[in-house]
């Protein structure tokens, strides 16, 4: 990877950072509403997998789709930071027109088919999404985000058994940060390395640590080979932590601070930024002026442009329930006697 | 014209969209080699592939997923799901998925599926194998319900579900599959929307869908013997309801009958009349009737199965009724 690439992530990663932090103080501020689960600490795996498949291909030509922990996933696929903090803000110019919410961010435009609040409800979409991919035949692949939480639902087992015997060009990510809301991997799995479990179904799979954004981007070259090439499914298992609670509503008090300590010296964002600055490649001055640089950006336009975006208006209420203008051969009202519509 | 049965009129329709539309593709459970439960695919593995004719494993919830994830990239699945009860496994998709795609993202992406499955009682099926639940899927904000009664409407019905680019719970019925209509030799599209009415009549109004329209239409027969004229109402669709058709019966004849095989309580009946109570309800002579199944689950035995579940004469008797006759 070249230098400026290198540069380029770590600014991504600082900027995805400082996006969570600010939408946290939004929340505070009650400028954001209900749930909100955040990311911070978990920017590595988002950010290199997705630059990898991206890689070949372009922003954009692959789908993604994952869980509520959902804004940097969007974000990074393509759809427009503004519009994803306008969302959080409940607002007509947000990702999903204010309807959706932090946990719904969607940007099909980008082929980012969305957040979903249902743990475990992604695997199956994201099968299909790959189903559709394999009768298209454009080379395309389906990426599927979940938490290691989501691999104890029965969609985990349903799905992984039909993408494994159709051989769907899709590739699952499992960033597994130990905690399913508030109880540990421990009292909740009984095979604590979620790659184990694949064994069961036919599927290549590998864990990484998730905190180094080089070693990500390396396991997800040739697992994204691996699906692309026609050979099936693949799982890739990314050990990380999420510095705050599962949501705004949890301290996270189940964990100790050593715990919490320990795994912020392996914050994602530090890594690289010492690995350039070793290199020689970034300033201590150089990262200060980015930290700023992200912070502008955010505060200046993004936070701006969602306080100062309109609300949806009430009398679009019932809009998007049905399609606006179908065909009325086949919705329009069939009247009493009426005859059939050819 | 051609005389089909149900689930030939299915077939038909299922043939017609595969050959249309490259994207229209089927999956379910036994409905590729082995040529579905009820035929309504029979035939069409040979003839289009297992690419477009999809045999899934017993996982109705993930493989019901897996046709909403591959409708939001383009295809059109038609999934079929063997027992209505078994949908009870795919509810999560459906509700949380399929009904709120498009709202959830503010009308950015759509999930056209169509779900189809047979509802009611058979034969001694028993209780996990004769649920009548569309009254769960009328309750969902998102799903279209729809419960064609003819050859014709299963047809012509399922050929515009196809086309929708909404999701459609396609209920079918047990016990309808080989039941005989016309159907026209070229091809129509019937619509998602609106009722029907099947019988003129002047004296009450009797509203069913799907098997119980029928039960319907034999109880008018019965009572026209008697010199009392009912008009006929198949609902067709049971979201969104046609509640002018049934207002404009209404004030014609000004009294009123909903048939549903489903239990009574929370049922179609009760969506029915409570609109009818706000729209109509000056026009009325007698106070509306349901006629519903008994609130047990659907039991084995069959003179147990036989009371549990109405039928024309439970029609009959219930109209008696609101006229104030007794048999």
């Amino acid at each position: 990877m070249s230098k400026t690439d290198r540069k380029r992530l770590l600014r991504e990663m600082i900027f995805y950072r400082r996006f969570e932090e600010r939408t946290f103080e939004a929340y505070m501020e009650r400028k954001i509403g209900g749930f909100l689960h955040l990311y911070s600490g978990q920017e590595a795996v988002a950010t290199g997998v997705l630059q990898m498949v991206q890689a070949d291909r372009g922003i954009g030509f692959d789908y993604v789709i994952t869980g509520y922990r959902d804004h940097i996933h969007a974000i990074k696929s393509g759809a427009p930071a503004r519009e994803v903090m306008a969302e959080l803000y409940g607002k007509e110019t947000g990702s999903s027109k204010g309807r959706g919410g932090s946990m719904h961010i969607f940007d099909p435009s980008a082929h980012f088919m969305g957040g979903y609040a249902l743990v475990g409800q992604p695997f199956p979409l994201a099968a299909g999404l790959a189903l559709a991919c394999k009768h298209q035949r454009e080379g395309r692949i389906a990426v599927c985000f979940l938490g290691d939480g989501a691999n104890n639902q029965g969609t985990f087992h349903e799905t992984m058994n039909m993408a494994s015997i159709w051989k769907l060009p899709v590739l699952f990510v499992c960033e597994n940060n130990l905690y399913a809301i508030g109880t540990a991997i421990e009292r909740s799995t009984a095979v604590l390395d979620q790659y184990q479990r694949l064994g069961a179904y036919k599927i290549p799979a590998s864990q990484h640590s998730g905190q180094d954004i080089e070693i990500v981007m390396e396991a997800t070259r040739s697992a994204v080979t691996h699906v692309r090439n026609g050979n099936g499914p693949y799982f890739l298992e990314f050990l990380t932590y999420r510095y705050r609670g599962h949501s705004m509503s949890d301290s996270g008090a189940y964990r100790s601070k050593e715990e919490v300590t320990d795994w912020m010296q392996q914050d994602p964002i530090q890594i690289l930024a010492t690995r350039l600055i070793h290199a020689n490649e970034l300033t201590e001055g150089e990262l200060k002026d980015l930290e700023q640089e992200v912070q502008n950006e955010i505060d200046n336009d993004i936070i701006k442009f969602a306080e100062e975006s309109p609300e949806p208006r009430v009398e679009d209420l019932t809009k998007y329930v049905f399609e606006d203008n179908p065909d009325p051969r086949w919705i329009g009202p069939l009247r009493a006697g009426g005859e059939a519509h050819g | 014209m051609a005389e089909l049965a149900y689930w030939e009129a299915l077939r038909r329709a299922h043939d017609e969209e595969l050959a249309n539309d490259p994207s229209v593709i089927a999956m379910g459970e036994d409905i590729g080699v082995a040529g579905g439960t009820y035929k309504a695919t029979l035939g069409l593995y040979e003839k289009y592939g297992e690419e477009r004719i999809i045999d899934t494993p017993i996982s109705e919830n993930s493989y019901t997923g897996i046709g909403i994830g591959a409708s939001m990239a383009g295809m059109r699945p038609i999934i079929e799901i063997m027992s209505i009860n078994f949908a009870l496994l795919a509810m999560d998709t459906l509700v949380n998925a399929a009904a709120k795609i498009r709202y959830m993202s503010g009308g950015r992406a759509q999930c056209p599926i169509v779900m189809r499955t047979p509802g009611g009682t058979a034969h001694q099926l028993a209780a996990q194998h004769s649920a009548r639940l569309e009254k769960m899927f009328m309750g969902v904000a998102g799903l279209r319900v729809v419960t064609p009664s003819t050859p014709l409407d299963a047809y012509g019905m399922l050929k515009s579900a196809v086309r929708c680019n909404d999701p459609v719970i396609f209920i079918e019925h047990e016990s309808m599959y080989n039941l005989k209509g016309e159907v026209p030799d070229e091809e129509i599209f019937r619509p998602l929307e609106g009722a029907e009415v099947v019988r003129k009549g002047t004296d009450i109004t009797l509203i069913g869908y799907n098997y119980s329209a029928h039960w319907c239409i034999a109880a008018a027969n019965k009572l026209a013997q008697e010199n009392i004229h009912a008009e006929v109402i198949d609902l067709r669709s049971l979201k969104p309801i046609d509640r002018e058709t049934i207002r404009l019966s209404i004030e014609k004849t000004h009294r009123v009958l909903v048939a549903e095989e489903d239990e009574g309580p929370v049922g179609v009946g009760s969506e029915i009349i409570a609109g009818i109570i706000e729209d109509c309800f000056f026009a009325l002579d007698a106070q509306p009737v349901r006629v519903h199944a008994a609130d047990v689950p659907v039991p084995y035995n069959h003179r147990l199965e036989k009371a549990a579940i109405p039928n024309a004469q439970s029609v009959y008797q219930g109209v008696l009724k609101v006229l104030g006759k007794s048999e």
